[in-house]
């Protein structure tokens, strides 16, 4: 048998370490599948908390800034486009705070346990993106019964906001989730930060409707703005801002650079951190 | 054939911190202010955890890790297992490595017994594979079928551990490390686990490095030693010259162990030593011999009544007995001595440790430590000679009658 070498030495440099990553999949599996069991155990509806949640906020937007405030959507029906600018922000922010939390969480399996840090912040992620899947298809199904048609756009343009969002979600979440081993502040700053995010994402109201373009280039910088264009763009006769997508397309990669390499940066400490 | 594990010039560096080791970040926001108005840099406070580490092991043997605490043991055998990197020099690891700093890393209270022997089979390296190959037999191991597929939550503590051990007992790596492990459970599975293995050791002529205070364990089980001091290696050998070498050594007066030699604390431990009848520091006590610890205590600025207390544990079964004493208060900068004389007459050969804690008038701990202290009582010349294993922990004649 192929004896596995390793040599244990002071941490130098800088890899992704894609091929550890790949000899470790099966424990990537089992965090997973572990965090996904225990999410729902105990719970009566269990899974269906992942559709009443978008659901019922889907409702309550509707009424407030349909009904009441009468915000513009657009070529697209209120309810399915705040529906749609829903889940693709739920995927990204509980995946950013899923991964922000992640670290802190197995601590004491961080201080056990070799294996590539990069797992847990990633499995973290794929609890949020299962959520995701269970809510998307919904969404799918409620479009005809609202009378809103998509178009086959949307086999390139569905996959390219959800993508946009999980590269979004992994750098913040890699870079929080580094930064919360070692200062604990992060924690509390994370839902006003979110909090913050969300108001500036094109949630419940179009990124068109912002009048100084200044100000529209500016809110593209939050990638959530692209990845939402996107996913609406099978929606709408209108074809999505380029611009927009542009903007938010290189600032998610930024983020996902930077966050992934701090994190790599310090994952060597965590166990003396944590 | 190349040696299992070959480590040149391995040390490992800490940063001392007073505060807790995360950061808030309003420190440091206020330290870098105030060090951009202050030329003064703080000094670096650091200390060596291990240095200079240099030693093969060859495939198949089993060594035994030997010191006090604070010599780096578990450093070690952490930078083996690639949780903590080291600072200087580097490790070469020939083979998978298995490593039982703690067993039943990982299992979820929510989750069955099943689902939980996948999850810390695949945490501690098992492949899913190798798991369901495995299932059966650790599930039997553990002896607690009957609840396999109830929620961990509802176990005892006694049934968790157990089916960690099981798992752990079937992983299959080439390089075992093991951290005294054994110190929890019930005797009887203890020495289920040991023999177990003890049988794959053996059969699959496994690497094993096995870090205890237990020399006994350390004898039966291995057949080199390494022996650690403050970081350093002090000889690496066969297993019965190191032990001799560590009994002599604390044997030879070194055992008066300085506890803190530089604290914010009000009120701390600064020494604590065995004495015998004449006062003379031990670390091995024989029949007939009298015990005492002498605990030194240093005041900075306390200035209430205090109590100081110990427990007295014996290894491995536990906490045997606790004694305290309520002092009135003493100067600051002074340091006084307290003595106190163990019931050698009531306690059995085995190894002995102590903790010590000063709390205040509302209970509340001014310092602690685990483990401050181990001392041993010889089997030799006692009435529990040629008597077997395990002795108990209170040596008291019965009457016995016939009726």
């Amino acid at each position: 048998m192929e004896k596995l070498i390793t040599n244990i030495k002071p941490p130098s440099g800088l890899s992704i370490g894609l091929k550890e990553l790949w000899q470790y999949r099966e424990l990537f599996y089992f965090f997973t599948w572990r965090d996904i069991k225990v999410k729902y155990k105990q719970t009566y509806l269990g899974i269906l908390w992942a559709l009443l949640q978008p659901l019922g906020m889907m409702l309550i937007f509707t009424f407030l800034f349909s009904k009441t405030w009468k915000i513009d959507s657009g070529p697209i029906a209120y309810p399915i486009f705040v529906l749609s600018g829903l889940i693709c922000w739920n995927l990204f922010s509980s995946s950013v705070s899923h991964a922000g939390e992640s670290m802190i969480q197995n601590a004491h399996i961080i201080k056990k346990i070799y294996f590539p840090r990069l797992i847990i912040p990633c499995s973290a992620m794929l609890v949020a993106l299962f959520d995701f899947l269970i809510a998307f298809i919904i969404f799918m199904v409620l479009c005809p019964v609202l009378k809103q048609p998509y178009d086959w756009t949307a086999i390139i343009y569905f996959p390219a906001g959800i993508l946009l969002s999980l590269l979004a979600a992994a750098g913040l979440g890699f870079f929080l989730a580094a930064l919360n081993v070692k200062f604990r502040d992060f924690r509390y700053a994370l839902p006003f930060l979110l909090q913050v995010l969300f108001f500036a994402s094109q949630v419940i109201y179009p990124l068109q409707s912002v009048q100084q373009s200044f100000y529209k280039y500016l809110l593209a910088l939050n990638p959530m703005n692209a990845a939402i264009e996107l996913f609406r763009a099978p929606l709408s006769p209108v074809s999505p801002d380029m611009r927009i997508v542009a903007i938010g397309v290189t600032s998610a990669l930024l983020l996902f650079v930077i966050g992934l390499f701090y994190f790599r940066k310090t994952e060597a400490y965590f166990a003396d951190l944590a | 054939m190349k040696p299992a594990i070959e480590i040149r010039n391995l040390g490992k560096r800490y940063k001392l911190t007073t505060s807790p080791p995360y950061v808030a970040l309003r420190d440091v926001i206020s330290d870098s202010v105030k060090n951009i108005f202050s030329k003064k840099k703080k000094p670096e406070n650091s200390f060596w955890a291990l240095q200079d580490i240099d030693f093969d092991i060859e495939p198949g043997e089993r060594v035994g890790i030997i010191g006090r605490n604070g010599a780096g043991k578990s450093t070690l055998l952490k930078i083996i297992s690639r949780i903590t990197p080291p600072t200087t020099g580097n490790a070469i690891v020939r083979g998978r490595v298995g490593s039982l700093l703690e067993v039943g890393t990982g299992f979820h209270p929510e989750l069955t017994g099943r689902e939980n022997i996948y999850l810390n089979g695949s945490i501690l390296g098992l492949k899913k594979a190798e798991i369901n190959k495995q299932l059966d037999a650790i599930i039997e191991f553990s002896g607690v079928e009957k609840f396999i597929d109830t929620p961990l939550k509802h176990y005892s503590s006694g049934m968790q551990l157990r089916l960690a051990f099981s798992v752990a007992a079937h992983l299959e790596p080439e390089i075992l490390l093991i951290d005294e492990v054994l110190a929890v459970g019930d005797m009887e599975f203890q020495k289920k686990c040991l023999g177990k293995m003890e049988e794959v050791s053996k059969k699959d002529g496994r690497t094993i490095l096995f870090v205890s205070h237990n020399l006994k364990a350390i004898n039966d089980f291995c057949q080199k030693a390494l022996l650690l001091d403050k970081g350093k290696m002090v000889l690496y050998d066969k297993v019965k010259t190191i032990t001799n070498a560590y009994i002599t050594s604390l044997d030879t007066g070194k055992i008066e162990r300085k506890l803190r030699l530089k604290t914010s604390k009000s009120i701390y431990f600064s020494s604590i030593k065995a004495v015998d009848g004449s006062r003379k520091s031990k670390f091995v006590f024989s029949n007939g011999e009298k015990i005492a610890i002498i605990i030194s205590v240093e005041n900075n600025d306390w200035q209430n009544d205090f109590t100081i207390g110990f427990g007295l544990n014996c290894f491995p079964k536990g906490r045997i007995l606790i004694s305290h004493k309520v002092c009135k208060s003493i100067n600051m900068k002074l340091a006084k001595e307290f003595i106190v004389w163990l019931p050698i007459d009531e306690l059995t050969p085995n190894s002995y440790s102590i903790d010590i804690s000063i709390l205040d008038d509302k209970k509340e701990i001014l310092d602690s430590m685990m483990d401050a202290l181990s001392f041993e009582i010889a089997l030799a010349n006692t009435k529990f000679e040629g008597l077997g294993y395990d002795y108990g922990i209170i040596s008291k004649e019965l009457t016995w009658q016939d009726i």
